[in-house]
């Protein structure tokens, strides 16, 4: 008996947008100019941010940072798409899809500072809080979209996470869940080619990570992420499949980590400038403006105006954050519990005995 | 014997340096410890010298990476695991618990998982969540395992070569709090500071101070300002499990008083395990309640809090004025 074929898989690579700003008409996802602008001035906003963020962190008034440049629009093309009722799963990189989903921005800045006020997602949000251990947001982002679909709603969850998430059984695990129950969730692998310094060909030996789905029974679409045209074509064709019940997707998308891990972290240590230099070539902020420009969508005005609104706006919310007035004893007591043991109540009348010596 | 004035950092990538090239079965693997010599850069320089195939960095996956260290160890190899933050060991303790702790007993001693798992533990190193805990008792309470945690430099070199050396599975806690806070005189050699037992770091009469890793910093503080009152005997505990009973009772015994230092949360803490064999063997000498300074029962709080819930100079002190009040 002769072996033969019994099953064979493609992955597909979806651009719309090359890096000089020139798109394919037949794949343009169908978004308004006033949308376009939105997009560019988000993304010049999370990089404003960043560096602001980066600003702060070396003042020492805030803690670790994990910076979003070179990244921008992986969040602006999802993020955007999601309705109120959706919910959301970010990494600690997600601060642009929080800022769009409507977190108050001194909120967020609250969080990097190191002020546990700064994860209280304001009421009616779906947004989740920020997942530190690697890929563990993902089983939980399915749960969710498992939740809806008994509720019998017609929303959907969304998850992020890192090329080196797909190691993690956390993902392998979950992502079969979702298979095999046919959840409305969307995998939002953002492949920056580095889990802090190990580079994407040593995390697997697969070719795409995308085809990580196809094991799964999971459709799956690699999909260039520095083009904001081409996330949000991939991912509203994803929620739209989740929205009429057909299950879950996977989207790899290709982008790059321009900037250190973290604050904390050096990545000269483990890559080059000529490689960083290629990367800052397919930057999303630039491919969208040769874009606008070839369609008269841009002006120098036009990004002077986005770029002093953004800081303004920074500055805001950087004002509020040092108004802000420090945690009393109780905060890190009172929300441990639903109701508080005898136990706490006692260790917090001892802390009491012992004032917070002064503001950090 | 020459010495060098290091940090905790250093002692260790040097106790892994001279291991490594002592003992060709001596493997390194966990995340970026390779090129990037680590996070905290304990590994840093070890796979330049030993290669990528002893210092092995791994795709990113705990439970990956412990368990295959279960597997390595039981054919011969001496994995030495680094997870990067305590926080992260979880999806590995499945594998811990279940097999690395009891293949001895399983297998009625036929098999055996001599491995290191070094992780860095302790708050007040301003990260993110997940990075701050101490989870000593998550592993003292594995039957099987072996719990280490050094102090400073010294320490630090003498138990890492003496945990990759047994033969038993070590949870090598790392104070990072104290990390490169601490300089002392190391030697350049190779030496063992046997597990189980511990230290006397200064002797005294009145009352028994017992602490261990990243404390151990406060509470000589605490003991610079009340020495002149209080002739204290202070003790580096180094091995939490199996615990050096020994030297814990025959110094309560002396002195009466005792007062148990840890920044883990306060119930189940090793503080309650102490106050118990105090009870069981030298309750009678006793003068005073054996007081508890530690850490609250919450999670650690982020960073602008972090401090506070570490047990300061103020707390100990405190502790130590109420035991003395007796």
């Amino acid at each position: 008996m002769p072996k033969k074929v019994i099953a064979s898989f493609n992955v597909e690579y979806l651009q719309v947008m090359d890096d000089e700003g020139n798109v394919d008409n037949a794949l343009m996802p169908q978004v308004s100019q006033d949308d376009i602008k939105k997009f560019f001035a988000q993304m010049l906003l999370m990089r404003a941010f960043d560096k602001k963020c980066l600003a702060l962190q070396r003042q020492g008034r805030l803690g670790t940072y994990a910076y979003v440049t070179g990244q921008e629009a992986t969040q602006v093309g999802t993020a955007n798409l999601l309705s109120k009722d959706d919910w959301m799963f970010p990494t600690y990189r997600e601060s642009g899809s929080y800022l769009i989903r409507g977190m108050p921005m001194h909120t967020l800045l609250l969080y990097w500072a190191g002020d546990e006020r700064g994860q209280h997602i304001p009421e009616g949000e779906n947004d989740f809080t920020i997942a530190i251990p690697i890929a563990s947001q993902i089983p939980h982002a399915v749960g969710a979209a498992w939740g809806l679909k008994l509720q019998g709603k017609k929303n959907a969850s969304m998850v992020y996470f890192g090329d080196g998430s797909t190691s993690k059984g956390d993902f392998h695990e979950s992502i079969n869940f979702a298979g095999v129950f046919k959840l409305p969730v969307i995998f939002v692998c953002s492949n920056n080619y580095y889990a802090i310094s190990l580079a994407r060909n040593k995390q697997t030996a697969a070719e795409t990570l995308a085809q990580k789905g196809i094991a799964y029974g999971v459709p799956c679409l690699q999909v260039d992420g520095n083009d904001v045209f081409a996330v949000y074509a991939a991912t509203k064709e994803a929620l739209d499949r989740a929205y009429r019940g057909e299950g879950p997707t996977l989207l790899e998308l290709m982008t790059y980590r321009i900037t250190d891990h973290t604050t904390s972290d050096d990545a000269s240590r483990y890559r080059s400038k000529e490689e960083v230099e290629q990367w800052k070539k397919k930057d999303p902020i630039d491919r969208l403006r040769k874009y606008m420009q070839k369609n008269s969508l841009w002006s120098e005005e036009f990004e002077k105006q986005v770029q002093s609104d953004s800081e303004h706006q920074i500055e805001e919310a950087v004002k509020k954050l040092e108004a802000t007035p420090p945690q009393e004893i109780e905060d890190i007591f009172k929300y441990v519990y639903s109701e508080m043991p005898m136990q706490l109540k006692e260790q917090l009348e001892y802390a009491k005995k012992f004032p917070l010596e002064k503001k950090e | 014997m020459a010495v060098q004035k290091i940090n905790i950092v250093q002692a260790l990538n040097q106790a892994l340096k001279q291991e490594m090239a002592r003992d060709r079965n001596v493997i390194l693997l966990g995340e970026d410890i390779g090129r990037n010599g680590g996070v905290f850069r304990v590994t840093d320089g070890l796979q330049k010298e030993f290669g990528e195939d002893r210092v092995i960095d791994t795709p990113l996956a705990e439970l990956g990476i412990i368990s295959a260290a279960i597997g390595m160890a039981v054919v011969g190899i001496k994995p030495v695991v680094e997870i990067e933050f305590g926080g992260f060991m979880y999806s590995g303790l499945d594998h811990l618990i279940d097999h690395a702790a009891r293949i001895r007993n399983r297998s009625r001693g036929r098999f055996t998982c001599p491995m290191v798992v070094r992780t860095p533990y302790s708050a007040s190193i301003r990260a993110l969540e997940h990075h701050s805990e101490s989870t000593e008792t998550l592993y003292i309470h594995i039957p099987g395992l072996k719990v280490v945690v050094p102090s400073s430099p010294y320490e630090a070199k003498g138990l890492l070569t003496a945990s990759i050396r047994d033969n038993d599975p070590v949870i090598f806690m790392e104070p990072s709090r104290v990390y490169r806070a601490i300089k002392e005189d190391v030697p350049e050699e190779q030496y063992i500071i046997p597990l189980g037992k511990a230290k006397i770091v200064h002797e005294g009469s009145d009352l028994t101070l017992i602490g261990f890793g990243a404390m151990m910093k406060t509470i000589l503080e605490a003991h610079e300002q009340l020495k002149a009152k209080y002739s204290m005997e202070i003790i580096d505990l180094r091995t939490l499990s199996p615990l050096d009973e020994e030297t814990i009772i025959s110094s309560v015994k002396k002195t009466g008083r005792c007062v148990v230092v840890h920044e883990a949360p306060r119930t189940l803490g090793i503080g309650a395990e102490i106050i118990a064999l105090i009870n069981d063997k030298a309750m009678l000498n006793l003068q005073a309640p054996v007081e508890r300074v530690t850490g609250f029962d919450i999670p650690v709080p982020f960073l602008k809090m972090e401090n506070y819930y570490v047990p300061d100079v103020r707390k100990i002190v405190t502790g130590i004025e109420k035991v003395m009040s007796f």
